[in-house]
């Protein structure tokens, strides 16, 4: 054992050594793929490239990156594939948690927790990563794809995921967010935005999942107050999976077939967008539903502007209590916006003239049982001088520009 | 340096021919401590000076604590070095501020053997967090930077797969804010005993002041559930569920000194559980510990589930046994 002893410390010692130049850093597939990942993640220097190459690398253990301005790069969401099918432990396959972070052109599968998740990671980029639960949607599935949190400056792109139990894309408790060009299905959500504020949600295809694009704010967290996010020219198309979140979870109540959802919230515009075929509603604007007693938290949705949208379909077979006959009431389908009647009601910013119909539900108070609703019809009119507030972004003294530094386009290129 | 180390593998050879340990003159390497790389042998800091039999060095000082983290029923051995002439300083009942150059020592037991050393070093720049692996042979731990998992079976018999933490892992629970920070030595987890001796050995400036001290775990079964079960949620869950820590976005707040409820978890509804509610709506339900998320999580093995996420390869029945108490006695 000696022999090996001094022979081995002066190699390891020269490894350690902190480079004085940005290095690549090739991490091939292939045996022990855990620990060789895992030692160039924690090796690497501020700059340098993880290039990890085409195959399989098969991973027993979470894998973390905890060095700042570090890029791990595969060769391509179908070529590199981290597969967790045989974790054993950790809470998520891949944590990040330093800043200025790019992860891009590869793939993670079958976590036993969640896909990616960064933390307390300022300005990262997720570029063309793949995070799919191969065997379709099931409860026991992790539950983020890829889950940023408490960080700001965040930008999701070009990114795949498929059969996470609570939200393909996860923002949480961030701000200055852009989640574009993405593609999510078989997920309960397909995009998530909680606790957030200055979001930009464009661009997005997300289909076959329980909700499309959900925008909330809950209490009892350390980071509360969401909103001034903008909800735009995405593609919200036959969210019809049913809910398979484990109860608890506040995605589980989630109606099958739902568009876009906004709960709670301050200042979201749901503008240019084509909605296609959700069973239960385009568009559902609530206040937070269950009981609370965090004094600083407002379960009510503010400032909800909804701007020339396109419905095709949908409505005609509502996850909602009653929801059979209140879509026989109404002809056959729901109205695109349903709104339970609690806080500002939602607003249509569109000609003079236009009309924006909706279900109210009518529920007396914030959590209020929904078998207590009493839906009326109601048409909302169109009120032009608020055409693109946001969208436009020219208000000088209004909040900022929704969105992720432009900075970080750079490292979002192929 | 070099002689230095010469030195030290001639001890070692010693102890694996000799029965005797006449090492009471092996000093602790200050500069291996406080120097920017990462030593690849645990003897490379000169902490043991019989490392196998864990007998410390000079300035190395063996200490326990009231209600330890628990990892897979391993026996864990602790020491604190600080460097000759320094003193920790005293903070209330909170952490014992350690000076640049002091370490914490913790040796991993299992199947009657070491298994790993851990060490968390104070350097100029902060605190490092490096695991150690020790050899069949018992007479070398070297550096694990990405971990390992290892066939073992715990003090009851059960084969689990052991993991070693990675450098990383070593960090996510000894993360507060931006900095890397040691978890156990606070006042109120150190006897009063051991305190005072610390003092009078010139260690300590001040013997704490501590108002409410965490109890002696071995005194479980004459004390009350709560003070049982919070000082077992401070070790084992605190270093992440607080404010500062890797788990402040779940909102959840077990260290000691929390009183609100909803922070504790009671009738708090989780965040970003996903699985990991078990199909339950509260963290901790008063009066019923079936339907406690808390009591599900620690009583799972799976990833995705289990807390803590890391650390640990099976239950912890007497911690499980103290949260079932706690919440069971609460008022419905």
């Amino acid at each position: 054992m000696r022999m090996p002893a001094t022979l081995i410390a002066p190699a390891t010692a020269l490894a350690l050594a902190a480079p004085a130049y940005a290095k690549v850093i090739p991490v091939p597939a292939g045996q022990n793929a855990q620990g060789r990942l895992q030692e160039a993640l924690i090796l690497a220097a501020p700059g340098d490239v993880v290039e990890l190459g085409e195959g399989r690398f098969v991973l027993t253990d979470g894998l973390s990156l905890d060095i700042k301005g570090v890029t791990v790069r595969g060769a391509g969401m179908e070529a590199t594939v981290l597969d967790f099918s045989g974790q054993k432990g950790a809470g998520e396959g891949l944590l990040v948690t330093s800043d200025e972070v790019t992860l891009r052109d590869f793939a993670v599968e079958n976590t036993k927790g969640d896909g990616i998740k960064s933390k307390g990671a300022d300005n990262i980029v997720y570029y063309r990563v793949r995070v799919t639960w191969t065997g379709g949607p099931k409860e026991t599935n992790g539950a983020y794809g890829i889950y940023p949190v408490s960080s700001t400056g965040v930008l999701v792109d070009g990114c795949k995921v498929s059969g996470a139990s609570d939200a393909g894309i996860y923002v949480g408790q961030s701000k200055a967010i852009t989640v574009r060009y993405n593609y999510v299905e078989q997920s309960v959500a397909g995009i998530e935005i909680e606790n957030s504020r200055d979001a930009l949600v464009a661009h997005n295809f997300v289909t076959r999942n329980t909700g499309g694009i959900l925008v909330f704010d809950l209490p009892n967290l350390p980071v509360m107050g969401g909103g001034n996010t903008l909800i735009a020219s995405n593609m919200v198309v036959g969210n019809d999976t049913p809910n398979f979140a484990p109860k608890g979870n506040i995605v589980a109540g989630v109606p099958r077939g739902t568009g876009v959802m906004v709960m709670a919230n301050e200042g979201i515009e749901i503008a240019g967008n084509t909605l296609v075929d959700n069973p239960t509603a385009h568009i559902i604007v609530v206040a937070y539903p269950k009981a609370f007693t965090d004094k600083s938290y407002n379960p009510y949705p503010r400032d909800v502007r909804i701007i020339v949208n396109l419905f095709l379909g949908g409505g005609d077979d509502p996850q909602l209590p009653g929801g059979k006959q209140l879509a026989q009431a109404f002809g056959g389908a729901l109205p695109p916006l349903v709104w339970d009647g609690l806080g500002e009601a939602p607003r249509f910013p569109a000609p003079n003239g236009e009309v924006l119909k909706a279900l109210n539900l009518g529920l007396a108070s914030q959590g209020a049982n929904p078998a207590t609703a009493k839906p009326t019809l109601m048409a909302i009119k169109g009120s032009a001088p608020d055409l693109f507030t946001v969208a436009q972004g020219q208000a000088s003294a209004g909040p900022p520009q929704p969105g992720a530094p432009a900075a970080l386009d750079a490292r979002a290129r192929p | 340096m070099r002689l230095l180390l010469a030195a030290l593998l001639l001890a070692g050879a010693a102890v694996a021919t000799a029965e005797t340990a006449p090492q009471a003159q092996v000093q602790v390497s200050d500069s291996a401590v406080t120097a920017e790389n990462f030593p690849a042998r645990l003897s490379d800091y000169g902490f043991f000076a019989d490392g196998a039999r864990q007998v410390p060095a000079k300035g190395v000082t063996p200490y326990r604590l009231q209600t330890p983290l628990w990892s897979d029923g391993a026996e864990k051995l602790r020491f604190v070095y600080l460097p000759a002439g320094t003193k920790a300083k005293a903070q209330g009942d909170g952490l014992l501020d350690l000076p640049v150059g002091a370490a914490l020592i913790k040796t991993f037991k299992l199947e009657g053997r070491l298994i790993e050393t851990r060490v968390l070093l104070h350097r100029a720049e902060g605190w490092v967090a490096l695991p150690y692996q020790w050899n069949r042979e018992q007479t070398e731990a070297r550096l694990a930077l990405a971990g390992a998992r290892l066939e073992l079976k715990t003090p009851q018999g059960q084969a689990i797969s052991y993991a070693i933490p990675n450098k990383n892992q070593c960090k996510e629970c000894h993360q507060q804010k931006d900095a890397v920070v040691p978890i156990g030595p606070k006042a109120r987890n150190l006897s009063a005993a051991w305190l005072a001796s610390f003092h009078k050995a010139g260690k300590l400036d001040a013997v704490p002041l501590v108002t409410s001290r965490v109890p002696l775990w071995e005194d479980r079964a004459k004390l009350a559930a709560a003070p049982v079960a919070r000082g077992w949620l401070d070790s084992n869950c605190a270093h992440c569920h607080n404010p500062a820590g890797s788990a402040s976005n779940s909102g959840l707040d077990l260290r000691w000194e929390q009183s609100d409820p909803i922070a504790l978890g009671i009738n708090k509804r989780p965040v970003a559980a996903g699985r990991g509610s078990g199909g339950l709506e509260f963290d901790v339900l008063p009066g019923h510990p079936d339907k406690s998320i808390m009591l599900y999580r620690m009583g799972s093995l799976e990833g995705g589930i289990s807390m803590p996420e890391v650390g640990r390869s099976s239950i912890d029945p007497d911690g499980m046994a103290a949260v079932t108490k706690w919440i069971g006695e609460m008022k419905r």
